[in-house]
């Protein structure tokens, strides 16, 4: 061996482990070090709540172990509509619109990137109707169409239910949302698969449904989730119309018992109904992913 | 010489004011191959886009078996049929596994019975040399291994002509032999191809007529050993000279 005298070169031998402060972190102890931070950071927050100077006001106002209950329950004597029952209209309006505004959306997505010369005044028509419905609020959209409708006196269109009425201003608003999102995601896909599919002499409506559509759809999956839990939250409009949904049992329980835990209890169905949706869409998208990168 | 099945006359094409070909006549005859060689951006891609109808072209005709494509009748889906074309980048369906890629033609656009189908999409995988990866998708494979299944994808719908877009240009150079073999076989065995190609190695060996363009004009056009040994232009001379 050769006498190394370049001070720049380092005769210490590594040390490749964790320093001692950190090993609490490594291994089956990290599970104990999550958890430790959890439970703290979590009781850091309880402990504020209670602690607050006004704390118990607000407990009492809005986390009466009592009022949530009934309210939740609901009290046929006291005129007291159930939260708990009213929720099911928020599920199956946001489920009829659901299925509508995917088949409405994806229409005008589709009007809008034709190119056939028959269908301009459909293209123009969609663009018009995409501009109107993204600018307009959807409380307007609501007040318009349930207050609106009725006093037309139209075979079928004006004697709907005020859920109906509800359903169909989700519809047009959110149609035109979704429709972008589809627009989008079919932009998305690389022009090379639209050459290919063409070039083997797949028509454009096939183009479309077996090929660019398909791969659109895994990037469209997450904004169209976003847009489908903000819808399921805006089914909360129908107590403007007068719907007895979730919402507006807890408002009603509010101004009878002067206590806000109803809507507390609203606001955890509401979650009740959300995170499924999400925890769902991440296991399809995971489970795409598996079955893409695994071998046969 | 066979029957001339593509015929293009005075071909112009234009970006805007950019003119991307320059008035071009070419033919091809059936079994003929005939190799389109010259700088990126010569006007090879466009040419061959332009037969296969995804580029409408501004000037002059192509006639492809005796029916001219600028003929507002033309229905470019059928034309489309018969004129396979494979891309420098593959496009292969990322959501669909080899043999649905090969399948998807004869099932989707020739309205064929799957079941009928499927025996020759795997006789063709098996030309390929890929018949084992049938049910996994491309992104598993290599990108010779995915240029071959797009050649295969094209051949499934019994093409009688086949456009070559530069097939090799993104390959690992240790791929490109596999996919020039396989149009090689293609040839022997008496398949119609129009190539745009920089491998001129391969054009020698394979083409019966070589153009070559230069902005968009076809400058020289002959027999390979004529063309590659004895240019008549400076410019496929000057070009020959830089690709050696």
């Amino acid at each position: 061996m050769s006498n190394i005298t370049d001070e720049s070169v380092s005769e210490e031998r590594p040390s490749f482990f964790v320093p001692r402060r950190k090993q609490l972190l490594v291994g089956r102890r990290g599970i104990v070090a999550s958890t430790l931070s959890v439970v703290i950071f979590l009781g850091g927050l309880v402990a504020v709540f209670y602690l607050a100077p006004g704390g118990a006001a607000v407990r009492r106002f809005y986390f009466d172990r009592h009022d949530m209950w009934e309210a939740f329950v609901g009290n046929h004597n006291a005129g007291l509509s159930s939260v708990g029952i009213g929720i099911f209209t928020n599920i199956w309006v946001f489920l009829v619109s659901e299925v509508f505004i995917l088949i409405f959306g994806l229409t005008i997505a589709w009007t809008r990137m034709s190119k056939s010369p028959v269908l301009l005044p459909f293209r123009i028509l969609a663009t018009i109707y995409s501009d109107i419905f993204r600018g307009i609020p959807v409380l307007l959209v609501f007040f318009l169409v349930g207050f609106g409708l009725p006093p037309l006196g139209i075979a079928v269109v004006s004697y709907q239910s005020v859920a109906v009425y509800g359903c169909v201003a989700l519809t047009l608003t959110y149609s035109a949302y979704v429709a972008e999102v589809f627009r989008a995601g079919i932009y998305s896909v690389p022009h090379g698969q639209l050459l290919a599919a063409r070039s083997l002499g797949l028509t454009n409506a096939t183009t479309m449904r077996r090929v660019i559509l398909p791969q659109a759809v895994r990037t469209v999956i997450p904004p169209l989730l976003n847009d489908f839990i903000s819808l399921q939250k805006d089914t909360a409009l129908l107590s403007l119309l007068g719907v007895i949904e979730a919402v507006n049992a807890g408002t009603i329980y509010q101004d009878t018992k002067f206590n806000s835990s109803g809507l507390v209890v609203a606001s955890l169905l509401f979650l009740a109904m959300t995170v499924p949706l999400t925890r769902f869409t991440d296991g399809l998208i995971a489970r795409d992913r598996k079955r893409r990168l695994a071998s046969s | 010489m066979s029957e001339v099945i593509l015929e293009l006359d005075a071909v112009v094409k234009k970006f805007d004011d950019n003119e991307v070909l320059k008035g071009i006549s070419l033919q091809l005859h059936r079994h003929e191959v005939v190799c389109l060689i010259g700088a990126s951006g010569s006007g090879k891609s466009t040419l061959l886009r332009c037969v296969n109808l995804l580029e409408t072209i501004d000037q002059g005709t192509i006639t492809l078996f005796g029916q001219s494509l600028n003929d507002p009748r033309i229905d470019p889906d059928q034309v489309r049929r018969h004129t396979g074309m494979v891309f420098q980048s593959f496009n292969l369906f990322p959501h669909l596994s080899v043999l649905e890629n090969v399948l998807v033609g004869p099932v989707r656009a020739l309205k064929r019975k799957r079941s009928d189908v499927v025996d020759e999409a795997m006789h063709l995988l098996e030309r390929i040399g890929l018949s084992d990866r049938a049910k996994e998708f491309p992104e598993r494979l290599s990108g010779g291994q995915q240029q071959r299944v797009a050649i295969a994808r094209s051949l499934a719908m019994k093409p009688a002509l086949l456009l070559l877009d530069e097939v090799t240009s993104a390959l690992d150079p240790s791929l490109v032999g596999e996919v020039l073999d396989l149009l090689r076989d293609l040839a022997t065995s008496g398949t119609t191809m129009l190539i745009a190609t920089h491998e001129m190695n391969f054009a020698r060996d394979v083409a019966h007529q070589v153009a070559y363009l230069d902005g968009g004009v076809l400058v020289e056009q002959g027999a390979p050993d004529q063309l590659f040994t004895n240019p008549q232009h400076d410019s496929t001379r000057l070009f020959l000279e830089r690709v050696r």
